[in-house]
């Protein structure tokens, strides 16, 4: 996140109304051309807020948001574009698709040139969806869905591209797959993309950055491998849980690596940084410690 | 067959011509209104809702009489609509078709109302963020997906037409060709004792009343069975 020309720069103040009380969000951050800004934190943080904030679908009390040579927010000028004439695709949490359009008229009524079906096909055929584009959203799987969902916020030709927990609704094999056509539309378009999510292996495997946010603020930014991996267990920590298990597996992932541990009848899948990760052996029994956002593994 | 039983087809004829004229018009005012009604955040719409509500709980002769008294050209309305666009409302088909409008709008909006409100809010926004305006939003994403409460309301509001009394006995009377629809003319045959051709207008709208009712339930059991909803 450069100071000086950076591709977004973003600054909003809002009050949220969370079950805890009233906290006040109060964001600033700038994010290069191209790169995938990963927001984590727990829920009630602002995550959705900022991201609504970006899309103007929700109104920031004070701020600004410049995209490009483009000014979309600035109070003190009294400028709030509306949504439909910021170039965003927005991929919601539940999809959001029209139950009365078919895939590909999905994708030609986000496409801002109607006659130009080139964009079209060649999306249809990235996200494998060709076969299914006569279909209706109610006869697609979630896996599907959130495919179409990620091809028609693409179609609409955006310049920033926001994803709000885009893989809850699916199970971890659906997640691991949908997180390769994310990359591929990534090296495609190289479009500059805010991930919300509460997931690290996703966070790990997609982001180039990251920021956590905690009761609206930024607590602290930087790399994910440096933000979730790497720091020391916990010595003496109430919040924590501590149990024993065996490894399964050490798979390397994007910038890091993610190991699975048998613990009981459940399998915990946790990423490490690689210096951790090549200190462990398969079958090896550990001890898995676990505190608000950072599990550890002791051998 | 004797001659009081010849049936004279047009006050039914009028009755349909009466219904559908009312049933397009408030489907034309109808979406924009229960789209205001189901997106603006103005407090005092619930008044309107009840405004709109009020004719499915009033009395019938309570609203042909206040209609009747606004009408009148004796009243301020009346006598601006007859003085400057030279139209008259009371014992007319126009007053007839103003005075079903309201009586019937409750049988439109609140059909649409819930249609719209059953949508995921986030249809709209999606189309938002897709660069779309609102209108066309509305006429691409949300009516095609509440077709359902608009087939619902259509049908609603002219059978409710269709049966109405009491207003039209109020603000129409009984004038052949003019404002005689099929339910005053039932009245008109009890009243001279002729009950077998009474008999025959309320058989027709019986049958016609079951017959829109059950088109009503199957369209509803259709759209229940293949909602498109993800």
């Amino acid at each position: 996140m450069t100071q000086s020309t950076a591709f977004l720069d973003f600054q909003a103040t809002k009050m949220l109304h969370t079950a805890q009380g009233r906290e006040l969000l109060d964001i600033s951050f700038r994010l290069d051309q191209g790169r995938i800004l990963a927001i984590y934190g727990p829920s009630g943080a602002g995550k959705t807020t900022l991201l609504r904030i970006l899309a103007g679908l929700t109104e920031a009390g004070s701020g600004h948001i410049r995209v490009g040579d483009d000014t979309w927010l600035d109070t003190t000028r009294h400028i709030h574009l509306p949504t439909r004439r910021r170039a965003i695709g927005f991929v919601f949490q539940d999809f959001a698709l029209f139950p009365n359009l078919t895939v590909r008229q999905q994708l030609e009524y986000a496409s801002p040139e109607k006659h130009d079906s080139s964009i079209i096909a060649e999306l249809l055929a990235l996200m494998e969806l060709e076969a299914l584009q006569h279909h209706r959203p109610a006869l697609l799987s979630g896996g599907q869905q959130q495919r179409v969902a990620l091809a028609r916020a693409i179609a609409r030709r955006p310049s920033l591209l926001l994803l709000d927990e885009p893989l809850s609704a699916l199970d971890e094999e659906m997640r691991n797959k949908l997180q390769e056509y994310i990359l591929k539309i990534q090296q495609r378009f190289h479009l500059t993309t805010i991930l919300v999510s509460h997931y690290l292996p996703e966070i790990l495997r997609l982001a180039d950055t990251a920021i956590i946010l905690k009761k609206g603020r930024i607590v602290s930014e930087g790399t994910p491998a440096s933000l979730f991996a790497g720091q020391t267990p916990p010595q003496k920590n109430n919040s924590s849980f501590k149990t024993t298990g065996t490894i399964l597996r050490i798979e390397p992932s994007a910038n890091a690596f993610i190991v699975s541990v048998r613990c009981a009848d459940t399998i915990i899948d946790l990423t490490l940084s690689a210096a951790e990760a090549t200190a462990l052996n398969l079958n090896q029994t550990v001890s898995v410690i676990f505190n608000a956002i950072n599990p550890k593994i002791i051998p | 067959m004797n001659e009081h039983s010849t049936i004279d087809w047009q006050p039914l004829w009028l009755s349909l011509k009466l219904a559908s004229v009312t049933m397009l018009i408030l489907l034309l005012v109808g979406i924009p209104l229960a789209y205001w009604l189901a997106y603006s955040r103005r407090r005092w719409k619930v008044a309107i809702e009840a405004v709109i509500g009020l004719p499915m709980v009033l009395p019938p002769s309570v609203l042909g009489f206040y209609l009747l008294l606004a009408f009148s050209p004796a009243g301020a309305f009346g006598a601006f609509l007859s003085r400057y666009l030279d139209v008259r409302l009371v014992f007319t088909f126009p007053g007839l078709v103003a005075a079903s409008l309201i009586y019937s709008l409750p049988f439109m909006v609140n059909p649409l109302l819930a249609g719209f409100r059953e949508l995921p809010a986030d249809l709209k926004e999606a189309s938002r963020t897709l660069g779309k305006s609102d209108i066309t939003t509305l006429f691409s994403i949300l009516l095609p997906n509440i077709r359902a409460s608009l087939i619902t309301g259509s049908v609603l509001s002219f059978a409710h037409t269709i049966g109405e009394f009491g207003v039209v006995m109020m603000i129409g009377g009984s004038i052949p060709g003019q404002t005689k629809v099929a339910s005053v003319a039932i009245y008109d045959e009890v009243l001279s004792t002729n009950y077998p051709l009474a008999n025959r207008y309320a058989i027709i709208l019986l049958g016609f009343s079951f017959c829109i009712l059950l088109l009503v339930n199957i369209i509803n059991h259709y759209y229940n069975k293949h909602k498109a909803l993800p």
